[in-house]
């Protein structure tokens, strides 16, 4: 009979992940550039909000990674703004994690200070438990989920640093109760500012573009 | 499916504590999961069960110790476990701030044969 023996681990099981995050964010620190996880569920506007946002953004050239489980549709037009891209294709996974962000930015040159932004898989869950090395996390949402997500998707709200409610110009056909999705909000995040665009029209996002200038001199 | 590389990672913190308490085979690991971490545990034992084949772990079990995530009252301190579409305080009716209980994610400790 062979002896059995407790040990004690208390290890995070992200301890891993979170060292290279660590790693890409100081790089990136250090590069002058600010990086921005851009979360939100298949078909909220994330690379519509992208092409809008970054039109509009003023004296800092912008970046962008894309992750995606599949194809490199979006990368190809931003490419087609002359914006630098770099594809990552997850085949299945459903969240990008800093290793993979780790080798992404090793594959850019960032000759430029400015903004890299970095469009998640579409996925309102996994994202939001993993860091890449990001310095904030814009969350997208819009007025066609139903005013209820907040209080059933909490860790995505309560870690965002910006969050941009999109397609306002459907507001008149759909059911949205703004009141009720404010309060779910704010009940998970006193401060954090919430902008209503409207991808289709290019309405709200002027104020987007100077949120994210004033974040980038900080 | 986010489950497997995490499951990886948890072999390997296992696998390098058991090393250095000088231990031929893990028998058990402890895990602390808040439900605000998002992982299921049948879907880690799952991958955990094929993962480990061949290593120290091979055949070990998992056992979970699940956190419920609780609100701290804003105005009375309390902490609570939220219902559905609310966020107040069952007390006082004050509103409840979210907190780092339910987010835990660590493997608390194991239990080798040396």
């Amino acid at each position: 009979m062979h002896d059995v023996l407790k040990v004690n681990v208390l290890e995070n099981i992200h301890t891993e992940n979170d060292h290279i995050a660590e790693h890409v964010n100081e790089d990136m620190s250090r590069l002058g550039i600010l990086v921005l996880n851009v979360m939100g569920a298949p078909g909220i506007g994330k690379t519509t909000t992208l092409k809008q946002v970054i039109k509009k953004i003023k004296g800092l050239k912008t970046y962008v990674i894309e992750g995606d489980i599949e194809s490199n549709i979006d990368t190809v037009d931003l490419r087609e703004m002359g914006i630098e891209t770099f594809q990552i294709n997850t085949f299945g996974a459903c969240h990008l994690d800093a290793p993979l962000i780790h080798n992404a930015v090793g594959n850019m040159n960032f000759n430029e200070k400015g903004v890299l932004f970095i469009e998640n898989i579409g996925n309102l869950v996994c994202p939001a438990e993993f860091s890449i090395g990001e310095h904030l996390r814009m969350l997208i949402v819009s007025v066609t989920d139903g005013s209820d997500k907040p209080y059933k998707y909490p860790l995505a709200f309560q870690k965002a640093d910006i969050i941009i409610l999109n397609k306002i110009d459907l507001m008149p056909y759909v059911d949205f109760d703004e009141a009720f999705f404010m309060a779910g909000v704010r009940g998970q995040n006193k401060a954090v500012p919430v902008f209503k665009v409207s991808g289709k029209t290019g309405e709200g996002y002027d104020a987007v573009a100077k949120w994210i200038e004033a974040q980038a001199v900080k | 499916m986010h489950e497997f590389p995490i499951t990886q990672q948890i072999i390997k913190i296992a696998e390098k504590h058991a090393l250095e308490a000088g231990a031929s085979r893990v028998i058990k690991v402890k895990l602390v999961v808040g439900d605000y971490s998002g992982f299921i545990g049948d879907s880690i034992q799952m991958y955990f069960d094929v993962i480990s084949q061949g290593t120290l772990c091979e055949k070990a079990t998992i056992e979970i110790r699940r956190i419920k995530p609780k609100l701290k009252c804003e105005n009375c301190g309390k902490l609570f476990e939220r219902v559905i579409f609310s966020f107040a305080c069952p007390e006082c009716g004050g509103e409840g701030l979210p907190t780092e209980i339910g987010k835990e994610f660590y493997v608390d400790t194991i239990e080798v044969e040396q």
